[in-house]
């Protein structure tokens, strides 16, 4: 009797600890343009909630990338109290306050999770050199400028050709473009000699055999094994480090709420993202795209940013790129 | 002839009933969200996208560009009956469509503006049918330099061809240029002319300043001369479309000249609104009268609309090829496909030959479709005229005002609608055209970006601008008609004594 007491106590107040639900569709705001790293995640969690039933309510995807990705941090900081704005966020929390002097802190948003880190790869055309040394020479033999194409302007792609010079002693042109797809076809058309893209932007040239990888930004090499092209996996592609280059640099992807939400609303969306992370769907686009797979909230994710956050700083310091 | 073989098989993966409702279903849909000033098709197809996650994607596909297809007809009702443009290459289609919808011929506009803009997507279909591949590998040859001799060329055309004097052509874009550094700078990720507001970061919105310059300050100009909108009295008939239809043939090397022009800027991607005025700028040069231009002639709308929805078309080519979106509605399409597990690239035309022969089949059924489907409806549009101004007018602004907030869910884009109507009223007043200034806009920023990366990958070297035959001949053609005006002269003075010599001997 006792029991069953209980049990219909906890059957009346757990859907009131849920508490929380949204009312209104919710918008994932993506900081980029159409087709980039950021809107196939989105896409990919868009289709994962509404397959899989996991929110009563649709989910659109707006795309913010007026600005560099500045309009969607201003968009969130702007949207305070509301709890129906998720933002699908990655470094350039950190960046971009620092190069363009933005009034953005992350801390002034909601963190929700942290759902995933993404590698960078030194990307070359598949006509040009086949491994790291040869490329390394390559552009320091290279009269003219030794193009480098990435996104954007004193952000990742451009930190990490800078640190490419310090360590190769070669020098790159870097040619600033608008997309991570923009900077792949660049590449394939022969207008720019290489690139550090995500893995998810050079996938498809890279399976019609256009580009080359080279090496990944990072300790370990990917775990992925199955093969993506006809003869390669992602785990084949050796680390910088075994090449000889010692550099490293993984990406956050993680969403944050607007500031001054309750916790309630902050919990709901912890538990959402943590159900996405179990669906197939975030399964299979981690592999695909050769993203890690990683689920912090709370206090770990705290300490992650605030980490995370203290490296980049760092990283954009000895860059030069810190506007003064 | 394997392009044909799979032709069919797409038309066979398309015809069956569902797919064909939903094709209907799409096209109605489209002219519906391509009727409302400013919605237009990039947010219709936002708003619809969700609709077909449950679908398969090839029903998904054939449906939301059917949808694409309807706002595209549906886009030149407004450009024509209300000179408000929906979509950015819809604004020289206003040029002369507007004028004849003053004059009671709208009827005859419309009908116009949908034969051709068949005309132009059904070319562009037959040559993404059969030469999709050579296509995809052309425009991989776009690196910057290309890419601003294309916009330079777009630019110069206007200064060299337009219609008005050229200085004020010349003040019309620089201000446009202006406006266009306003927000973030790729190159340097710097901030400009932002004067520390969040709200001018991402730059003045294109469609914004579009629904301002020509649908708000229509009204004013409207109010101030007489509480009438003077296209009533129009007048439809099947005689209507059928004489068009007869005067056609007349027109072919204009036809077949903005296709040609459409489908060469579809395929580099971002060229549909440079197509648009180029077609109109070209079929006003080779005009016999060029004064006649801008006062409602029927080449006017042939010329731009053919172009445009030529390019339009084309356009999809790089998105399937190379996931590069050619415009505003393509580049949601392509989220739509992302949903689907369907990623752009190089592979897509080998791995997923239903979805893609069946995106092409689509085209040539949704544009017959459309067309029948437009041409029956066009006398209930154009009656929206006979409607009295006072009431269509405040409708008007409100749907405006609505598409303008719709862009960027932004309150201060209504505001600076409002501002850019009062600037197109004060053009107008002074006699300043609007379009170079609208082109500045929208291309002032990627032209930029485009010269700023050659500099960088040349180290500073104008010769970058000559160093292959693709980029040196675009550019070559660029100044050609930059001075075009001079040259003409200096031919003629050159012609003249050497005709005149024979005489005294």
């Amino acid at each position: 009797m006792k029991a069953a007491c209980t049990a219909a106590a906890l059957l009346v107040v757990s859907p009131a600890a849920a508490g929380w639900e949204p009312t209104k569709p919710v918008e994932i705001v993506v900081a980029a343009g159409a087709g980039g790293a950021s809107d196939q995640m989105a896409r990919m969690m868009q289709a994962a909630i509404q397959k899989n039933n996991l929110m009563k309510q649709p989910m659109v995807v707006s795309l913010k990338g007026g600005a560099s990705g500045a309009e969607a941090l201003m968009y969130m900081k702007s949207s305070e109290g509301d709890p129906n704005k998720v933002l699908i966020a990655y470094s350039l929390i950190y960046m971009l306050p620092l190069s363009a002097k933005i009034p953005f802190d992350w801390r002034e948003l909601t963190p929700v999770s942290v759902i995933a880190l993404d590698q960078f790869v030194l990307w070359d055309n598949a006509a040009g050199p086949k491994t790291v040394k040869e490329f390394v020479q390559a552009a320091k033999a290279a009269s003219a400028p030794f193009k480098m194409g990435g996104t954007g302007s004193k952000r990742e792609d451009h930190v990490l050709t800078v640190f490419l010079e310090q360590k190769t002693g070669a020098k790159f042109s870097y040619l600033p473009y608008k997309s991570g797809g923009e900077a792949a076809t660049q590449l394939v058309g022969n207008h720019t000699e290489s690139n550090v893209n995500n893995p998810s932007e050079n996938l498809e040239v890279w399976r019609a055999g256009q580009v080359r990888p080279l090496c990944v930004f990072d300790k370990e090499r990917i775990s992925y094994t199955s093969k993506v092209t006809e003869t390669q996996s992602w785990h084949d592609i050796p680390t910088c480090k075994e090449e000889g280059l010692d550099i490293q640099y993984l990406m956050l992807r993680a969403m944050f709420l607007p500031g001054k939400v309750t916790s309630e609303q902050q919990a709901f969306y912890v538990e959402l993202f943590q159900k996405v992370t179990q669906t197939p769907e975030y399964k299979d686009y981690m592999e695909k795209q050769a993203l890690k797979p990683v689920f912090l909230s709370g206090k770990d994710m705290l300490k992650f940013l605030e980490e995370d956050g203290q490296l980049n700083k760092s990283l954009m310091t000895e860059a030069g790129f810190v506007a003064k | 002839m394997e392009a044909f073989g799979l032709l069919l098989h797409g038309f066979a993966v398309l015809l069956t009933g569902k797919t064909l409702v939903l094709m209907m279903i799409g096209l109605v849909l489209g002219i519906f969200v391509g009727v409302l000033p400013g919605l237009g098709g990039p947010n219709g197809v936002a708003i619809l996208l969700p609709l077909t996650f449950t679908m398969d994607p090839t029903s998904a596909i054939v449906m939301l560009s059917c949808i694409y297809w309807g706002a595209l007809f549906g886009g030149a009702i407004t450009s024509i009956l209300f000179n408000i443009p929906g979509e950015a290459w819809s604004v020289a289609t206003t040029f002369d469509g507007y004028p004849m919808a003053q004059q009671g011929r709208a009827a005859e506009a419309l009908t116009a503006a949908f034969t051709s803009s068949f005309i132009g997507s059904l070319v562009a279909v037959l040559l993404i049918t059969f030469l999709a591949p050579m296509i995809s590998s052309f425009a991989l040859r776009f690196g910057p330099p290309e890419f601003f001799a294309v916009y330079l060329l777009t630019f110069c055309s206007f200064v060299g061809l337009g219609r008005e004097a050229r200085h004020k052509t010349v003040i019309s874009m620089s201000l446009g240029l202006l406006l266009a550094g306003i927000g973030m700078d790729t190159v340097s990720g710097q901030l400009r002319m932002t004067f520390g507001t969040a709200e001018l970061l991402r730059g003045i919105n294109f469609l914004v300043a579009v629904i301002g310059l020509f649908g708000i300050s229509e009204i004013l100009l409207t109010m101030e001369e007489r509480l009438a909108l003077r296209g009533h009295a129009a007048h439809i008939s099947l005689r209507v479309v059928l004489s068009v239809w007869r005067d056609l043939p007349r027109y072919w090397v204009t036809l077949l000249r903005s296709s040609f022009i459409g489908c060469w800027l579809g395929i580099t991607p971002g060229g549909a609104i440079a197509a648009s005025f180029m077609g109109y700028n070209l079929a006003k040069r080779f005009a016999k009268e060029p004064e006649s231009f801008g006062k409602g002639r029927i080449e006017g709308v042939f010329a731009p609309e053919t172009a445009a929805h030529a390019s339009g078309t084309s356009a999809l080519l790089p998105m399937l090829a190379l996931g590069i979106p050619g415009s505003g509605t393509a580049a949601i399409l392509l989220g739509g496909l992302m949903v689907w597990g369907l990623n752009p690239g190089p592979l897509l035309f080998v791995e997923h030959k239903d979805f893609v022969w069946g995106l092409i089949a689509s085209m040539y059924l949704g544009n017959v479709v459309g067309l029948v489907l437009v041409l029956t409806t066009v006398p209930v549009f154009a009656s929206i005229l006979r409607v009295p101004f006072a009431a269509v007018a405040p409708m008007i602004v409100v749907s405006c005002a609505i598409g303008a907030y719709a862009i960027q869910n932004a309150m201060f884009d209504i505001w600076l609608m409002l501002g850019f109507g009062v600037v197109g009223y004060v053009f107008k007043k002074i006699g300043i055209p609007l379009a170079p200034f609208t082109l500045a806009l929208v291309l002032g920023n990627r032209a930029e970006d485009a010269f700023r990366l050659s500099m960088i990958g040349s180290g500073g070297d104008l010769k970058v601008f000559w160093s292959n035959g693709l980029v040196g001949s675009i550019t070559t053609l660029a100044l050609l008609l930059l001075f075009w005006p001079l040259i003409e002269k200096l031919l003629a003075r050159a012609g003249r004594p050497r005709r005149a010599r024979p005489a005294p001997l």
